[in-house]
């Protein structure tokens, strides 16, 4: 074990950082999930990012990327958050499906469809759910009809992040019409654009329209936009879940900055607080910490030849709950503060705590509910029984 | 950067596991009880013979000269047999402390001692209130006013404070310093009674680790066996989703626990902070997991005949062991508010800011 960084460690965080310093916007970018304007003044980041090959750090330098390790990426992510970079975009695509498209994509479809993602050009959007299938995602009935070399999709996908204003979304339907469950599904891309395709924004608690309906009515895509092959969509799905939930979506920088911003928002306002909430304080950081120290324990083992499993559904657990917890200890730091809008003329330091509280709480929803991760860490983890 | 174990570490550890599968089963604990003994001299030899008692110590004064790293994860395993006799507090904290004062003439003969296996030590240290094991040490060293002293019992007054848990042997220790207890003054003993509390808090939270898996293991297997409503009850949700939370808990003190080890010899403020860090975040899982135990059991958790109560006892014990929950918030505290924070500091040391 040797928790230091070597040389060249060190110098490729020098060499992260003075480029973000140089490059990231002054201004933080209005949002992508409440107008086109901000959706396009990420997509425009992205490109910034793509053109000195800093989208995605960890993919083959003939995909736009760095071919760097994991190790190095957690570096590019601390210091990108460190920054205060805007959100990606395309975390769909970059973080979910890039992974999983260099896995089982075949080369035609690598190239095809992983450059333009790692440059913005194509931003994507994640159609799994259905209003019948949340949890049980294996209930999945939307249809992929076979005919010719193109297949005719339909159905009703719903809960789709970014699919208001991205350009393609990567779904889960059913090739098989006498499947049952998990069993005869396949992954398919789609553009949003297609004829047929219909997206309906669904607002959400904070009034945005980061998620989507998506009404599917006989379009029509290639067979190429098959990733794997049929009826393997279940697998497929759930390796891009183990990354999602395991590494990528949530790397710990994210947390260990708002922990930063925690303790600072404390020592404002330390004279004021109940002291439990010092205690709430340095409990998250601990926790923010304990999270990135599991991500370079995890990191160290991937790059040694190991494979992720059912502790990525502890993960999940685990930055899902404290990020509602960091939260709220600013929200009770912030007092009757805390239910302003930023707009208002005595908001102050109120800052982004309230937006943040309530994107938190659907962190133990998305990328499959917590529930559903206590049941894979039960039965695959600790060998319990299935119900 | 590699955040792992080598297979040396891990094989030292698995040895260990083994032997304590082997000749520390709860039925052992429980004919031990039913013996009046708190310590099996049959298990304690085996474990001697396995020469670990001067792994801490450096090689050239007789030792095997490991690192805490390196004595970890058997600190972890002692925790999980729930191990009577003072491997991790001999081995850990007391024979490491004994051979900083080597100088010393008694303290050189004792170490010699103590590095064959003949005899204990034990450490009267501020940060514990009570001293464990002093009766059958050889030796204790008494911290009185910042220096230390090297007490024998025999001429002591040794006064027990029996603990809940029958493995526990606790005493305060009275005696008459002077010279010819004294082996080191206050300022040859700051630095290495740092260390001692150091290590002692590390491998109290290691074993607590231990501690809080095997609750977890105990109500596993019990989830399987117990039916209800004609199914295993750990096909049930509700009892699913209450372990995999005392789990998950395990995962994420697991490595901040094996970090505080890597980094134990810096010896600086980060270091210290992680290592309250791991005792906190051991202590909770340890917590979790019986409590959640407990509660798998249903009726037969709150009865002495299942063996949780064991693991229950011993983590309320190191709980408070090596310092309780306000004294390491504090430390932690101490970095939170005075060091800088984010994600490029994660594995910091004083000397860089210095």
């Amino acid at each position: 074990m040797d928790l230091n960084y070597t040389d060249e460690q060190k110098a490729f965080r020098q060499e992260v950082r003075s480029w973000l310093e140089k490059h990231v916007p002054e201004k933080p970018l209005p949002s992508f999930d409440a107008s086109r304007e901000g959706f396009e003044a990420h997509r425009a980041w992205e490109r910034v990012l793509a053109d000195s090959r800093w989208g995605m750090v960890t993919w083959p330098e003939s995909y736009g990327g760095r071919g760097l390790d994991l190790i190095q990426w957690l570096i590019f992510e601390e210091e990108y958050y460190r920054a205060g970079a805007p959100l990606r975009v395309n975390q769909n695509g970059i973080f979910l499906l890039g992974p999983t498209l260099m896995e089982y994509g075949t080369d035609e479809q690598k190239a095809r469809f992983l450059t333009s993602m790692a440059s913005g050009d194509e931003i994507w959007a994640q159609a799994w759910s259905e209003p019948q299938a949340g949890s049980d995602l294996a209930s999945v009935r939307a249809t992929a009809v076979l005919e010719g070399d193109e297949y005719v999709l339909k159905g009703h996908k719903i809960w789709s992040s970014r699919a208001v204003f991205a350009d393609w979304a990567f779904g889960l339907f059913r090739t098989d019409p006498a499947s049952q469950r998990h069993k005869g599904l396949s992954l398919i891309f789609f553009p949003l654009d297609a004829p047929g395709v219909r997206v309906q924004a669904i607002p959400q608690i904070d009034g945005e329209t980061g998620f989507a309906e998506i009404f599917l009515d006989d379009v029509r895509v290639p067979a190429f936009n098959r990733l794997g092959g049929e009826g393997e969509g279940w697998n497929i799905c759930m390796a891009t879940a183990g990354f999602e939930r395991g590494l990528m979506l949530r790397s710990p920088a994210r947390f260990q900055v708002a922990a930063r911003k925690l303790v600072e928002l404390f020592k404002a306002h330390e004279a004021e607080v109940e002291p439990t909430v010092r205690a709430a304080v340095l409990q998250s950081w601990m926790d923010a910490e304990a999270y990135a120290l599991s991500i370079y324990a995890t990191a160290s083992r991937l790059a040694a030849g190991g494979h992720i499993g059912a502790e990525a559904s502890t993960n999940k657990i685990f930055w899902s709950e404290m990020d509602i917890a960091m939260h709220k200890a600013a929200l009770s730091i912030l007092g009757a503060r805390a239910e302003l809008l930023r707009s208002s003329p005595e908001a102050g330091d109120i800052g982004r705590w309230l937006d943040g509280y309530f994107f938190s709480l659907a962190g133990p929803i998305y990328a499959g509910s917590n529930e559903i991760q206590r049941n894979i860490i039960a039965e695959r983890m600790l060998g319990l029984p299935r119900a | 950067m590699d955040f792992r174990f080598s297979e040396e570490q891990t094989m030292t550890a698995d040895v260990v596991r083994e032997l304590l599968t082997d000749v520390c089963q709860p039925a052992d604990l429980r004919r031990l009880m039913g013996e009046g003994a708190a310590r099996d001299e049959a298990r304690w030899a085996k474990i001697v013979e396995m020469g670990l008692a001067g792994a801490l110590v450096a090689e050239d004064q007789g030792g095997l000269g490991l690192k805490a790293i390196d004595f970890v994860q058997i600190a972890e395993a002692c925790g999980h047999a729930g191990l009577p006799e003072p491997l991790v507090e001999n081995a850990g904290v007391a024979l490491p402390l004994l051979a900083d004062f080597s100088g010393n003439s008694r303290a050189a003969a004792l170490l010699e001692r103590a590095l064959a296996g003949e005899v204990t030590v034990t450490v009267a240290h501020p940060a514990n209130p009570f001293v464990a094991d002093a009766d059958t040490a050889e030796a204790v060293l008494v911290v009185r006013d910042g220096a230390v002293h090297l007490v024998e019992p025999a001429k002591a007054k040794i006064v027990a404070q029996p603990s809940v848990d029958p493995f526990r042997r606790l005493f305060t220790v009275e005696f008459e310093p002077g010279a010819e207890t004294l082996i080191a003054g206050t300022d040859e003993a700051a630095a290495p009674l740092a260390a001692a509390l150091d290590r002692g808090a590390l491998f109290a939270a290691a074993q607590m680790q231990g501690i809080a898996q095997r609750c977890v293991d105990l109500g596993v297997a019990y989830a399987k066996e117990r039916q209800q409503f004609g199914k295993p009850i750990g096909s049930y949700q509700a009892v699913k989703h209450h372990l995999a939370t005392a789990q998950v808990k395990i995962e994420f003190a697991r490595p901040v626990l094996h970090a505080a080890a890597a980094q134990l010899e810096q010896g600086d403020l980060y270091s210290r902070a992680r290592i309250s860090q791991a005792k906190l975040a051991c202590a909770d899982a340890a917590d979790v997991a019986a409590r959640t135990s407990i509660q798998v059991h249903g009726a037969m958790g709150y009865s002495w005949e299942v063996d949780v109560h064991f693991f229950l006892k011993r983590g309320i014990a190191l709980t408070n062991w090596w310092g309780g929950t306000a004294f390491h918030r504090e430390r932690v505290a101490a970095r939170v508010f005075a060091r800088p924070l984010g994600p490029e500091h994660t594995f910091a040391r004083e000397a860089e800011h210095a």
